[in-house]
């Protein structure tokens, strides 16, 4: 088993089928009504959160705590952290509290790298700038597989702003991995240079939201801020969403059983209209649920062995 | 671990038509002990025990007609041993329609040893419900138990040195059915 | 003590010979002469640097004149241009004293200041250079390094105003709107990595419009550590239009990456950025042609809690002093004379240093230095003499080893240690 989960290429195909089969099970289990399990009694799992992230962090407390493990939230607000403590001398005291997993959130790519080095412990990446997001994406792949029954040969387009996008970044990984086709759909600003050398070959690039949307299993929607037009990635929210924006009337172009996938939170109206993002394609709530899951199964294969 | 010659002190325990023998006294054991088997549930515990599970059910209609149901109770995540082994993939829970509460539950696995597989599988079974009670069934007991656990109804008692290993083999999951003993008692441990 | 021998030395790769160190010079009286031996080693002229950064005034905790220097003398150099941006800024006839001062007293080779062109390195207004220029330092070099002269109204001034005292401006080629939070640069690595990237048309573009404007104007212009194969072909075609212009690359740009950032370890962050493979094949071909005149390390020491640290927030800059020539004999094979052009005699000429990057016949002042060029070494970051340990090379063998560095005539490194 890996050690640590910084990006989604720390995964092949056989582990991150393990992660989703295992998840499955773990889903399974959040039906009954003890839930609270006794894998990781007297584990220590840090959150480590320079950003806010209510919903990650919450997600990540849930999973290690079905899990038994003890939890101890480390947020830089009100800590040291925001005094000025660097990244080092934080993993430094973590490593003296026997942590034996960090959950780290970033807005410096490749934090979780740099920590890795320093700490004994398992490092598991929360979000880490414009990087990566790779539990996400697992639940991402954990919801497709559930609603559509598999992922080799899915078509799947991630449609906003790849550039700032970690949830995209891990996406394109994770999905290539296990076998889908990943197009990528934006304004020419914003999706990275070199994206499908990047990352990988196969993945497409198209700047046409609606001629994509005909020949696709999945359409996941991005956040994308408003302050992007500050910086002229589009000249405004109105022109973005007649463009890139998912209603009612292009959801009608997808085929029949195609789902819509929103990361969150939402800009409803911008990126996604509310009457696509309540309908019965969209999974957005289940990602959630799906979320504690797919942690819960990260952090059994990563803690619940011989260290 | 096994030298060359470790292959020499393999032996065969049961034969398939042995084990098919131990499986039918075993389901007429369980018809007579709990007065043909009502308000009894069979969980086999992964992965052997799943199997087993379904082939005593199997014979217990054959004698008697009677449909006990069957499912499986994975324990991984109840063990005490994890962190002396690499991660372990997780087997299936599957609990039969109608639940366990208030039924008889008859615990199914392959080898009774330690004990310690059959407590993680009584904490497991605590945390998805709450049947009337327990009862143990193993084709095998090979002894050095280390916890107060006994078995309900044993297919073979196989004395055994600590050195020595019990390997079960099912169709359904190794492609033919007999019981191993092997590693020299005695031996290099 | 009466001078040195070194006996059957290399001059500059020729054949084996005896060379006289005595009173400052070269000289051809080997009566009571120190004798060194010194077959198998090449003597060139005292490597000459255009771009360091000392640190003194303000992080001496990273670096000082001193430990610069020694570390400067054990790299093989007998003269540094020191850079202005250190705190205060070196953008007065006092700071500027200050700094040729204090190289003056630490005595390991000759720190020649770099002032600043804008007034603390702001961009808005032009320094008083010309006060700089008649101080004691005696500066020619003004350079905002670090940042880009960038508007281009008060660049063709600069290009224009320093001719005075035949001046020369040395440009930080970074188009500030286009490198905005850049980390790397802007490629697949990028991409692939999260960085925000530094495209490579941000240096080029700043150097086309800087070759036009000297051109425009008639002065000299310096580009420093040109880092891509477009900026390579800007200044090819100014060159070959006659323009004055000048350009230095780094030894990391002709060796290292943007492959290493995938660590995330921040000694892989420099400013201008690892570039891609073919980047450094096309500098490697610039440098060798002449259309990149020089190499110069931008020896940038950082203090370990500015690397030690996210990518994002490190500082930019790596060491090079001890490594530079090992560097580009790995590069350029031990092609000694190309190496005294790119590495001393250039430098020297472009900066005015007089004495330096000289031949070394009698009568010569003896700034040299001596090579063994059969030694590997493993970098150990540990070992070097500069006060900081950011070194990308650490761990990597390298081959060649300065054994000893005179500065006019007086050892300032002897068997491979430097004398104080």
């Amino acid at each position: 088993m890996i050690k640590h989960l910084r990006s989604a290429a720390d995964l092949d195909a056989a582990t991150a089928t393990l992660i989703l089969d295992t998840a499955a099970e773990m889903a399974a289990l959040a039906g009954r009504e003890v839930k609270k399990l006794p894998t990781l009694r007297g584990r220590t799992v840090v959150n480590l959160f320079y950003e806010d992230s209510t919903r990650t962090r919450i997600s990540f407390e849930a999973a290690a705590k079905r899990l038994s493990a003890d939890v101890i939230n480390f947020s830089a607000k009100g800590s040291s952290v925001s005094k000025g403590e660097s990244l080092k001398d934080t993993a430094l005291t973590l490593q003296a509290m026997g942590a034996d997993a960090v959950v780290i959130r970033h807005s410096a790519s490749g934090a979780p790298h740099r920590l890795a080095s320093w700490v004994d412990g398992s490092v598991i990446n929360a979000g880490d700038g414009t990087h990566e997001h790779p539990t996400q994406a697992l639940l991402d792949a954990y919801t497709m597989r559930s609603r559509l029954g598999r992922l080799d040969g899915l078509k799947v387009a991630i449609v906003g702003d790849v550039l700032h996008s970690r949830v995209a970044r891990s996406n394109v990984l994770l999905l290539s991995t296990l076998g889908a086709q990943v197009t990528l759909v934006g304004p020419p600003t914003l999706i990275p240079v070199d994206i499908a050398a990047a990352l990988e070959p196969k993945t497409k690039v198209s700047y046409d939201l609606d001629s994509v949307l005909p020949d696709m299993d999945v359409v996941m929607m991005l956040r994308v801020q408003t302050e992007r037009m500050q910086d002229s990635y589009f000249p405004s929210a109105r022109e973005y969403s007649r463009r890139y924006g998912l209603d009612l009337a292009r959801m009608r172009k997808l085929p029949e059983h195609a789902i819509v996938m929103h990361p969150g939170p939402m800009n409803r109206g911008m990126e996604i209209t509310p009457e696509v993002a309540d309908s019965s394609r969209s999974t957005i709530v289940e990602q959630v649920a799906n979320g504690v899951s797919a942690r819960m199964a990260v952090l059994y294969l990563l803690l619940g062995g011989k260290a | 671990m096994a030298s060359p010659r470790a292959d020499t002190t393999s032996k065969i325990i049961l034969s398939g038509s042995d084990l098919h023998r131990v499986v039918d006294r075993i389901a007429h054991q369980i018809l007579e002990k709990t007065s043909g088997a009502t308000g009894t549930v069979l969980l086999g515990i992964p992965t052997r025990g799943v199997p087993l599970a379904q082939r005593l059910a199997a014979r217990i209609h054959a004698f008697e007609d009677i449909d006990v149901p069957v499912g499986s109770l994975d324990i991984t995540l109840y063990r005490d041993d994890l962190r002396l082994h690499a991660t372990r993939a997780l087997g299936k829970t599957e609990l039969p329609g109608g639940g366990i509460d208030g039924r008889r539950v008859i615990l199914v696995d392959d080898v009774l040893f330690s004990g310690r597989t059959v407590r993680a599988a009584l904490d497991a079974l605590n945390d998805v419900g709450r049947p009337s009670s327990v009862q143990l069934a193993v084709l095998v007991d090979r002894g050095h138990r280390q916890l107060p656990i006994r078995a309900d109804y044993v297919g073979k008692n196989i004395p055994t040195a600590l050195s020595e290993s019990v390997r079960v083999s099912l169709t359904e999951t190794d492609g033919l059915d007999e019981v191993n003993l092997t590693g020299a008692p005695g031996g290099e441990a | 003590m009466s001078g040195f021998l070194l006996k059957g030395v290399s001059v500059v790769g020729g054949a084996p010979t005896d060379l006289v160190i005595r009173d400052g010079v070269i000289s051809a009286d080997k009566s009571g002469a120190e004798v060194i031996d010194a077959a198998g080693l090449v003597a060139l002229p005292g490597l000459v640097d255009l771009h360091t950064h000392l640190r003194e005034p303000g992080r001496e905790d990273a670096e000082t004149v001193e430990t610069g220097s020694r570390a400067a003398a054990l790299g093989g150099y007998t003269a540094v241009c020191a850079m202005a941006n250190t705190s205060p800024v070196a953008d007065t006839a006092g700071v500027v004293e200050q700094v040729w001062r204090l190289g003056r007293e630490a005595g390991l080779v000759d720190v020649q200041p770099i002032g600043a062109v804008t007034v603390g390195l702001a961009g808005k207004q032009l320094a008083e250079v010309g006060a700089m220029a008649t101080s004691a330092a005696n500066v020619r070099i003004f350079s905002d390094d670090g940042f880009c002269v960038a508007d281009p109204r008060l660049m063709r001034r600069a290009l224009e105003y320093v001719k005075a005292f035949d001046g020369i401006i040395a440009q930080h080629a970074e188009e500030p709107r286009l490198t905005e939070g850049a980390q790397m640069h802007e490629g697949e690595v990028s991409t692939r990595l999260g960085l925000t990237g530094w495209p490579a048309v941000a240096e080029e573009a700043i150097i086309a419009r800087d070759v036009l404007l000297a051109e425009h104007v008639g002065s000299r212009l310096h580009v420093c550590h040109v880092s891509t194969a477009g900026s390579v072909e800007v200044l090819r075609q100014a060159k070959a239009r006659g323009v004055r212009v000048t350009a230095e690359v780094t030894p990391h740009h002709l060796l290292l990456t943007d492959e290493l950032a995938a660590s995330y370890d921040p000694v892989f962050k420099v400013n201008p950025p690892l570039r891609t493979s073919s980047d450094v094949a096309a500098l490697r071909e610039a440098l060798v042609e002449g259309v990149i005149d020089v190499v110069a390390t931008d020896h940038a020491p950082h203090a370990v809690e500015d690397k030690e640290c996210e990518w994002a927030y490190a500082r930019p800059g790596m060491l090079g002093l001890e490594t530079a020539l090992s560097i580009v004999i790995s590069v350029l094979g031990e092609r000694w004379d190309l190496i005294a052009d790119r590495m001393s005699r250039t430098p020297a000429r472009i900066a005015g240093l007089a004495g330096h990057g000289t031949d070394l016949a009698v009568g010569s002042p003896a700034n040299l230095t001596l090579v063994d060029p059969s030694a590997r070494r493993v970098v150990d970051p540990a070992e070097l003499a500069s006060r900081s340990r950011n070194t990308p090379y650490s761990g990597t063998t390298l081959p060649g080893r300065i054994v000893a560095t005179f500065l006019r005539g007086e050892p300032t490194v002897l068997d491979g240690k430097a004398v104080k």
